[in-house]
């Protein structure tokens, strides 16, 4: 079953990643990239998933946009339009076939929202029916996040710091 | 190096959204355990507060004397995170296992939520000390060596 409004949402996306793509300017080309992660924002609202679509419409459309705007002013000559090649033929055969392919794959998927699924039968019914008891915590997603996965979290928080970390060594390389 | 913007429409608005997105972001950040959110997207938010402020005023201004501050905490949230763990250790239990927190007169279940609470705050504060280091260090360019940030 599908709604006009996530047909409209998908032509948008498809819109949006296309002109990134093909558009001769950076600049524009990382604006273009910002309002793509904002419909895919409203893509993962729209299917009920909020945590995922804040997160997307804050990092994704906000945060990201700034970094690479920060970092074409930093890198790129003022002439910031590109002159992309030619596509070889062998991508343009191999790429709409290797699309059909995963269209293909994709058949065999489980329907969306089925409760057979093998996504919702493994462990999530467990996270499900017991992370209000267990932790009192109403939202189940930062229930798993931090405490059932609490290490997986460490982890990435270790990665974003090193991220940190890297950055200031690579440029910041003449401060004291 | 950024320079500050001259416009007085853009310094206005940005006086008048930096508290909004700042008082946003706690928001979030505490009210991640009952809605959208939690320490992730508090602590991007709290960044961006002050990348806003860099972007509008420029580095050197005294708007951005916070960012210039905050960027030497980093590894603060890291620091809040694994010690939440290790007083789970020292509590008796496994690694980040909340219920093991020593807090006298609190139930298994509280105690996972005070733990959660914690290392949202820890992440929090790594996360927006991260965006704001990336920031800075992308606005330093070799050309302006006698800057002192």
């Amino acid at each position: 079953m599908i709604f006009p409004v996530e047909i409209f949402l998908l032509l948008l996306l498809v819109i949006t990643a296309g002109a990134a793509i093909l558009v001769k300017d950076l600049i524009s080309a990382v604006l273009i990239l910002g309002s793509y992660s904002f419909f895919l924002a409203i893509v993962w609202a729209w299917f009920g998933a909020v945590d995922v679509a804040f997160v997307e419409s804050v990092v994704g459309a906000g945060l990201a946009t700034v970094f690479f705007l920060l970092t074409l002013f930093v890198t790129a000559p003022k002439d910031t339009r590109i002159h992309p090649p030619s596509p070889p033929w062998t991508a343009l055969i191999g790429l709409p076939l290797l699309g059909l392919l995963l269209l293909y794959a994709a058949s065999d998927l489980p329907k969306f929202g089925d409760p057979a699924s093998p996504a919702s039968v493994h462990v999530s019914p467990v996270y499900l029916e017991n992370s209000m008891e267990d932790t009192l915590t109403p939202n189940v997603v930062t229930s798993i996040l931090m405490d059932y996965r609490a290490f997986d979290t460490l982890i990435e928080t270790v990665v974003i710091f090193t991220a940190g970390i890297a950055c200031a060594l690579l440029l910041r390389r003449n401060r004291t | 190096m950024i320079q500050p913007h001259d416009s007085v429409l853009v310094q206005t608005l940005g006086r008048l959204l930096i508290p909004l997105i700042q008082l946003f972001g706690l928001y979030v950040l505490f009210f991640g355990q009952y809605g959208p959110g939690g320490g992730f997207v508090g602590g991007v938010l709290l960044g961006t507060s002050v990348i806003l402020a860099i972007l509008i005023f420029g580095p050197r201004s005294s708007h951005s004397a916070l960012a210039t501050k905050i960027i030497r905490g980093d590894g603060l949230g890291l620091i809040i995170f694994a010690g939440v763990g290790g007083l789970c250790l020292i509590g008796g239990g496994e690694f980040l296992n909340y219920a093991d927190l020593e807090i006298p007169g609190l139930k298994t279940a509280s105690r996972r939520y005070v733990g959660i609470l914690l290392t949202q705050i820890g992440v929090a504060i790594d996360v927006a000390v991260t965006a704001i280091s990336i920031v800075i260090s992308l606005s330093f360019n070799d050309n302006d060596e006698d800057s002192h940030v």
